[in-house]
């Protein structure tokens, strides 16, 4: 049994993507078009034994060559050749859409009409005469109303007959009047060509030489005749122009216009204007002058506190469930010796902890891709960007880049991944990828833990400040550095019309949402967990490897020796003399530390726990409870100086290897060049261990800094063992911060959403280079200047923003005027 | 006169787009077509981009591309 083929085709919001759900249901397949970052629907669905496979072409205004999405819709229609072509279109702008119609049938596929929403037309006292417009058009038309499932039966119906039909009566040919001459001249002169006619309808291509497409122009320089075709098509177009003072291209859209009212006039009844409706009610609060700004800064709000600050407490949930696969890795593993770590077990354990690392983001981006749905759905979403154009714009950003920046943390605490993927929308090709490339600038969750740090020791009189200055700093640079990207290295990327429809606000379908959010995540998942997994590992490999040499680690062994050797004696002096040998020793050891993290987990509730380390080793939970017995009480004393020595040398080796590390050579070499931005070796290994995850900084400084016998906070060894840290530093420090390079799920994201590996490259690189020029100057300066780090803030804060003013009044240009 | 100069509450009617490339097919394929009335609904808060009422549709555009719209005043 064959399978038929059939493409959805209209102009945006008009009602296809539910038609396409409708139609396919749970058998949709999402991936992207050939080389392109465009996104291709397809499902299935089957209709009295025949399967018919649904394909969703990008929603368009028009068939040109102009824009990314129209040419990919047109090349699927024309190379990929689909059986049948379902044009769906909205009863309430049918004109426009009839625009969109006459350039479909121009291809010479078959096409259906699907005049949908006709229960808002009926609403609005709009009567359309299918049959007539059927047989103007020359094309079957279908009347639907997808939101309540209307007129479905029908389109599969009209469907399954047309694709048994033998053959199809042609569509009607629209009449271009005055350049109906010089159409067929060049119509004439393409069906010498072998491609012409019997590829692509020779019809079609007069049109589109006829309009200046510099596709179609470029498909006939592949024939033999080229140079004689494009020579009199040239020649055609100026003949054109000087006879009627008007360019070809436009006189084919005024014709298009024409005959698609004319069509209308026929076959359309209205009773009366429309009155105001609810549209109009609502957009007068929603763009209000005072009142929208207010509006979008609490729906902005509400976006961020549901995903960002309640997705967070919903993984407080999920975690426990990824910690339990954490925790089954570290039962099937070979347990760990006295002191060193066997490579299997440390490598399960750092892989299963990268992907739970991001896999806790699922709950987050559930929550916000219902949520963006939800505004997309609702038609909120072009009136946010309607609001903030104007700022953004001046920075060569897009209105359209508002929600990506507030995902991506405008104040403190976004995440970079979800802001990067929401910057899909922007249509404007510089817009979005000067977007995509800010983003990870901004201040996510991950790199709060450090300003936390930092700011607790060094600016513990003006906490407040600093955190305003971090908070707020990461704007300062977005914006600049996003005028800089797009004057510089995305110049001649390009650029699209503002021109957006705002279209009539709706209220959104549950099954839509939900839909949506699950196939984004599910995508998110697909795409960026094989990748990590895959960094994960060359990562590890660099913090690892080539690790302790033989000498350190006999050092490491003596001292591992002698605190079994001290624990054996101290048992050799009781009753349980021969009941431990230095194996069982260790067993003891590893048997503490899993009772301790199994209370810690359980709570409350750690009984029936207890038992089963009860019925595992009877003697080792004696020693490892508070026990009355003068013995026992003894041995537990020894046994927790046992487990306190074996962490400190595992601390210890843990430092030892990371500074052996290729990681950790790096950052010893990279200290004459950071000198300048105040950071030492131990700073930069932290700052390189980050590039996996940010979170790692403070975890890396923890490792580095080592713990003594007071077990002390982080901070207060910083300060002992730093002396020469002073604020100035931990300035510079968070400023590095600000501006550090993505991480490796949002580099991803980045390859995804800008389709080229060399951008994400270049996102990690620049903050970078970026990062050490600011650190470096505010420190060098500072420091030769004498100022405080209070001093230095308030200094550099004040310059970032008249640099932010002075860029904000340079003039954008546009890449996309004739 | 063009459609960046109208006010809001204004209406106007196209009389020609002066631009033919991206931009001027854009605008024809939502429906700027020489012909249609056209009226200004509103400006947004910083006063760019304007919204326009066209037929039965709501399109917002930006004033340097309004500029591109040739009208007459109704």
């Amino acid at each position: 049994m064959s399978v038929i083929d059939i493409a959805l085709a209209g102009q945006p919001n008009c009602g296809k993507s539910t038609l396409f759900n409708a139609l396919t249901g749970a058998s949709q397949h999402v991936a992207n078009y050939p080389g392109v970052t465009v996104e291709k629907k397809t499902g299935t669905f089957k209709s009295d034994d025949q399967k018919f496979r649904v394909t969703d072409l990008p929603g368009t205004y028009s068939l040109t060559s102009f824009s990314l999405e129209e040419r990919v819709a047109r090349d699927f229609i024309l190379n990929d050749k689909p059986q049948l072509l379902v044009n769906v279109v909205d009863s309430m702008t049918l004109k426009r859409g009839l625009y969109f119609t006459f350039q479909v049938m121009e291809t010479g596929r078959p096409v259906i009409l699907a005049v949908n929403m006709m229960d808002l037309a009926k609403k609005n006292k709009i009567e359309i005469d299918h049959e007539n417009l059927a047989s103007r058009l020359g094309i079957e038309v279908v009347p639907t109303s997808m939101k309540t499932g209307e007129g479905k039966q029908e389109i599969i119906d009209c469907v399954q007959n047309l694709s048994k039909a033998e053959k199809l009566k042609a569509p009607a040919q629209l009449d271009y009047q005055d350049m109906e001459p010089y159409l067929r001249q060049i119509e004439i002169l393409l069906s010498k060509t072998s491609f012409f006619e019997k590829e692509i309808p020779g019809r079609w291509a007069a049109v589109k030489l006829m309009e200046g497409d510099e596709n179609v122009e470029n498909l006939v320089s592949n024939e033999k005749e080229c140079t004689q075709i494009l020579n009199k098509v040239l020649e055609l177009r100026n003949k054109f122009e000087d006879e009627y003072n008007l360019k070809p291209e436009m006189y084919i859209s005024k014709r298009r216009f024409e005959i698609a009212d004319d069509v209308i006039r026929t076959s359309v009844k209205r009773q009366n204007n429309p009155k105001k409706n609810i549209t109009d009610i609502l957009d007068s609060f929603f763009c209000h002058k005072i009142l929208g700004p207010v509006l979008l800064v609490g729906v902005i709000y509400l976006l961020y506190y549901l995903s960002i600050v309640q997705g967070y407490n919903i993984t407080n949930y999920t975690w426990p469930l990824l910690a339990k696969i954490r925790t089954f890795t570290e039962n099937i593993m070979p347990a760990p010796g006295f002191i060193d770590e066997p490579l299997i077990r440390a490598f399960s354990l750092w892989f299963v902890d990268s992907i739970n690392a991001l896999l806790n983001y699922i709950p987050i981006f559930f929550i916000l891709f219902s949520l963006i749905a939800v505004l997309e759905d609702s038609g909120y979403m072009p009136r946010m960007a309607f609001i903030m154009d104007r700022l953004l714009s001046r920075f060569g950003l897009h209105g359209q880049s508002t929600l990506p920046m507030v995902l991506g943390g405008i104040y403190v605490g976004g995440c970079a991944v979800p802001g990067v993927m929401s910057c899909k929308g922007i249509p404007d090709e510089r817009s979005r990828l000067s977007t995509i490339l800010i983003i990870p600038l901004l201040n996510c969750l991950a790199k709060v833990p450090l300003y936390v740090l930092l700011i607790n020791i060094y600016f513990a009189a003006h906490k407040g400040l600093a955190m305003f200055f971090i908070s707020t700093i990461s704007i300062l640079f977005v914006l600049p550095v996003s005028k800089i990207l797009t004057m510089t290295v995305l110049k001649n990327r390009e650029t699209a019309p503002f021109v957006m429809e705002l279209p009539p606000y709706h209220i959104p379908s549950v099954k839509t949402v939900l839909l949506r959010a699950a196939e984004r995540v599910w995508l998110f998942l697909k795409k960026i967990t094989t990748i990590v997994a895959a960094v994960a590992v060359v990562i590890f490999v660099l913090l690892y490897y080539p690790g302790i040499s033989d000498e350190r680690m006999k050092y490491y062994n003596n001292m591992e020796e002698q605190a079994v050797s001290g624990f054996l004696t101290a048992v050799s002096k009781t009753s349980y003399n021969n009941k431990f040998d230095e194996k069982k020793v260790t067993e003891l050891a590893n048997f503490y530390d899993r009772y301790r993290s199994a209370r810690m987990k359980a709570g409350s509730d750690f009984e029936k726990k207890e038992n089963e380390f009860r019925k595992n080793n009877p003697l080792f939970l004696a020693l490892v409870k508070p026990s009355k017995d003068k013995e026992l009480r003894m041995l537990g004393r020894e046994l927790k100086k046992l487990v306190r020595t074996r962490k400190i040398i595992s601390m210890e080796m843990k430092k030892e290897r990371i500074n052996n590390s290729f990681l950790g050579k790096a950052g010893m070499a990279l200290e004459p060049v950071t000198q300048y931005a105040g950071f030492n070796w131990k700073v930069n290994v932290a700052l390189l261990s980050a590039l996996a995850a940010k979170e790692s900084s403070v975890a890396t400084l923890g490792a580095l800094y080592q713990q003594d016998e007071s077990g002390s906070s982080l901070e207060t060894r910083m300060e002992k063992q730093e002396t020469g840290f002073t604020p100035l530093h931990a300035l510079s420090l968070m400023l590095f911060m600000v501006l550090y390079p993505p991480c490796i799920a949002t580099a991803i994201a980045v390859k995804l959403m800008s389709g080229s590996v060399k951008f994400m490259v270049f996102s990690m690189v620049y903050p970078m280079v970026l990062g050490i020029f600011v650190s470096s100057a505010v420190f060098s300066v500072s420091k030769a200047l004498n100022l405080s780090g209070l001093e230095a803030m308030f200094g550099f804060y004040g310059l970032a923003l008249i640099f932010t003013i002075i860029m904000g009044f340079l003039k954008n240009d546009k890449n996309f005027q004739s | 006169m063009n459609l960046s100069e109208i006010l809001p509450g204004g209406k106007c009617k196209i009389k020609a787009l002066s631009d033919s490339g991206i931009l001027g097919q854009r605008l024809f394929s939502m429906g700027f077509c020489p012909g249609v009335v056209l009226e200004v609904v509103r400006n947004a808060p910083l006063k760019d981009p304007m919204e326009i009422r066209l037929e039965s549709s709501l399109v917002s555009l930006r004033h340097v591309e309004a500029g591109f719209v040739e009208v007459e005043f109704i």
